[in-house]
């Protein structure tokens, strides 16, 4: 049985990756695609944990993270084509309408 | 040989996650997230849930990653980025950042480890997709609920965002042919008086 510490440790590694995925990338697609690498760092620790406890909330706990994420791709993706209708790019920095 | 498996995926996982961000295209970068997604669907494996196994290679190999591809190529922006970027200490600042907040996890994590250590439970399945069908339907009913309103206001948020208000896009497309198209019969028609 791998212990669960080494989960938890490529858990943590996959987070920063996607991290600095979010903070380095420019093209919306890509930190999107960030973003869920990171979601789903986030639901192997959860299985990692869940196996250690024995418990099943920890799986439960996924299913629902995984049925939002899918809502959150759908409206992200929504998103961006939209931007990209009104302004034909899908680099971040070009749509910086708010910016002070 | 359970280690084994689990070496190798994690090296799987690993490359496909900096591969991903570091690939240019983002065809290639979906691609990569698609071989990321795979490996942890192993590691499911690995722990013992099999429905999540199935959950994730469905979803999100599935679903999510045709999504993003077919977004990718539908707005062509495979290479949206080949300008410098506009803040030149931004990715240095980031990998630090970045490398910061591993340290804090992993601090934080084997600090709560080692003071308050999870109980030893051996002999427990929790295998059995059952267990999580019970709990969810029983237990945890109502956020079962709530996450059907949330795909259902997904479902109308993507609808409202791609609506096209009164056919305005045909209308805009329209004049602008027009435009196009005045200014050249009349070139036409003089050069052919010049001519004649």
């Amino acid at each position: 049985m791998v212990p669960t510490s080494y989960y938890v440790i490529l858990s943590a590694i996959l987070f920063t990756i996607g991290v600095l995925g979010v903070l380095t990338r420019r093209n919306a697609l890509v930190m999107f695609m960030s973003v869920e690498l990171m979601l789903n760092s986030a639901n192997l620790a959860f299985v990692a944990f869940a196996r250690e406890r024995a418990l099943i909330e920890g799986q439960v706990l996924v299913f629902f993270v995984i049925t939002v994420a899918a809502a959150e791709v759908a409206v992200g993706l929504a998103l961006l084509v939209a931007i990209f209708r009104s302004r034909r790019t899908t680099d971040i920095d070009e749509v910086s309408m708010l910016k002070g | 040989m359970e280690f084994i498996v689990f070496v190798i995926t994690a090296i799987v996982a690993l490359v496909g996650a900096v591969a991903m961000i570091l690939s240019k295209n983002a065809v290639h970068s979906a691609l990569f997230l698609l071989l990321n997604f795979v490996a942890i669907a192993i590691f499911y494996l690995l722990l013992q849930s099999p429905f999540l196994f199935a959950i994730q290679l469905t979803l999100y190999a599935g679903a999510i990653i045709v999504l993003f591809l077919f977004v990718v190529m539908l707005l062509g922006a495979e290479r949206d980025e080949d300008s410098k970027d506009r803040i030149a200490w931004q990715r240095p600042l980031a990998l630090v950042l970045g490398l910061v907040l591993l340290g804090e996890a992993l601090y934080i994590f084997f600090n709560q480890f080692a003071t308050n250590p999870p109980p030893a439970v051996e002999g427990v399945v929790l295998s059995d997709p059952t267990l999580i069908g019970e709990s969810l339907f029983t237990t945890y009913l109502l956020p079962f609920e709530i996450t059907a309103i949330i795909l259902l206001a997904a479902i109308v948020g993507v609808v409202v965002l791609n609506k096209r208000e009164d056919g305005s896009d045909v209308e805009a497309h329209q004049p602008i042919e027009h435009v196009e198209q005045q200014p050249v019969t009349p070139v036409e028609v003089e050069t052919a008086k010049v001519e004649g």
